[in-house]
């Protein structure tokens, strides 16, 4: 029955840390996506005539923004529902 | 699959998890991506050659001003990115940007009519989105680093582009060949493996969502109040990620597309 304790910590480990990769990433998304946008505003207001190509370019950074957190997002969950850490474990 | 529901909601989500494989360890072949990527490559190139096979000098069609729309668009974001002959590099845009966006576009079916209709020929495991599995992403991505070298070796010539990643960052002198020739290599390696993550992270949690939110209405016992408010929640995230995700499945093929010219184009340039 050692081997419960040792999957239940192991669990409670997990989820810390998918906590920490979900929040820290979406910290660091919203950030990088409210400076980009702000500044596209200020553009957009500053010289009007330019909102259709930096509208393009605003869409590729927010994506590429975006996709760190994604990505972290994807790993949490995988960890989430197939958490190979515990397959050790039987 | 079919018939009997789920034991538990971990059950559910590995068993969408699980792909159709045959073979073992290395060999392994993940059945269900490799159809559905080849079939959806075969529908690119039949809505293409529809379009061009009825295409007018005259008025066109919906169909036709639609497809043009498609090819001008991709054609002016190479233009202004890749400023050498396009000749190649603007039909595999094309083609990236369609095949992407069309294989990202299956998360956007109900979640369990692909598997229920795989379930129909005998399959019990049957993932429908080819981008949502690492080895398409890297197969893609690595194709890319391919044109990538072949532009590098076109532009420079094979002695010139050798020279480059010995000289390149640093400067001439013998002692610094080994940390050029490193750092090189990290810059190169790192562009296959970020554009094929990138991609896979944003489908791969797309398609996790959608199973997420499919757990709300799995809870439904009967017309209680619980199992109804499960099933409204569904249906109203459902339908609320499903419009998020359209602009998520564009951006992500139009990204894949724009880097990979933007690489070639990084590729041609002298220095």
């Amino acid at each position: 029955m050692e081997n419960l304790a040792l999957i239940a910590q192991v669990q409670g480990y997990t989820a810390i840390a998918l906590g920490l990769i979900i929040g820290l990433g979406a910290i660091g998304a919203c950030i990088g996506i409210g400076i980009m946008g702000s500044k596209f505003l200020e553009a957009a207001a500053r010289q009007p005539e330019l909102i259709p190509t930096l509208q393009g370019r605003m869409f590729l950074l927010a994506g590429l923004i975006d996709a760190a957190f994604l990505i972290g997002v994807a790993l949490a969950m995988f960890f989430a529902f197939a958490n190979p850490l515990l397959a050790r474990f039987g | 699959m079919a018939g009997e529901g789920p034991a538990s909601s971990t059950e559910y989500i590995t068993h969408h998890l699980t792909h159709f494989k045959v073979g073992e360890g290395f060999w392994t072949f993940h059945v269900d991506t490799m159809f559905m990527s080849i079939l959806l490559g075969l529908v690119t190139i039949g809505l293409f050659y529809s379009a061009a096979r009825k295409a007018t000098a005259g008025v066109p069609g919906k169909w036709q001003a639609f497809v043009e729309m498609v090819v001008e668009f991709i054609d002016t974001t190479v233009k202004e990115v890749f400023h050498l002959d396009r000749s190649f590099l603007a039909p595999l845009a094309l083609t990236i940007f369609v095949w992407v966006f069309l294989m990202n576009a299956m998360d956007l079916l109900p979640l369990d009519v692909p598997g229920h209709i795989a379930a129909l020929f005998g399959i019990h495991y049957w993932r429908v989105v080819p981008t949502a599995d690492a080895n398409t992403t890297f197969a893609m991505s690595i194709t890319v680093l391919i044109v990538v070298l072949y532009f590098s070796i076109k532009a420079k010539g094979a002695g010139g582009y050798l020279h480059e990643l010995f000289t390149a960052p640093f400067g001439a002198n013998p002692l610094l060949w080994i940390p050029n020739f490193l750092l090189n290599l990290v810059e190169l390696l790192s562009k296959p493996v970020s554009l094929a993550m990138r991609l896979f992270g944003n489908m791969y949690a797309g398609e996790l969502v959608f199973m997420l939110i499919a757990l709300l209405g799995a809870t439904w016992v009967g017309f209680t109040v619980g199992s109804s408010l499960g099933m409204l929640g569904q249906i109203i995230m459902g339908a609320g990620w499903a419009i998020f995700h359209i602009l998520i499945i564009t951006l992500q093929a139009f990204i894949f597309m724009v880097l990979t010219v933007v690489y070639s184009a990084m590729a041609t340039e002298h220095h």
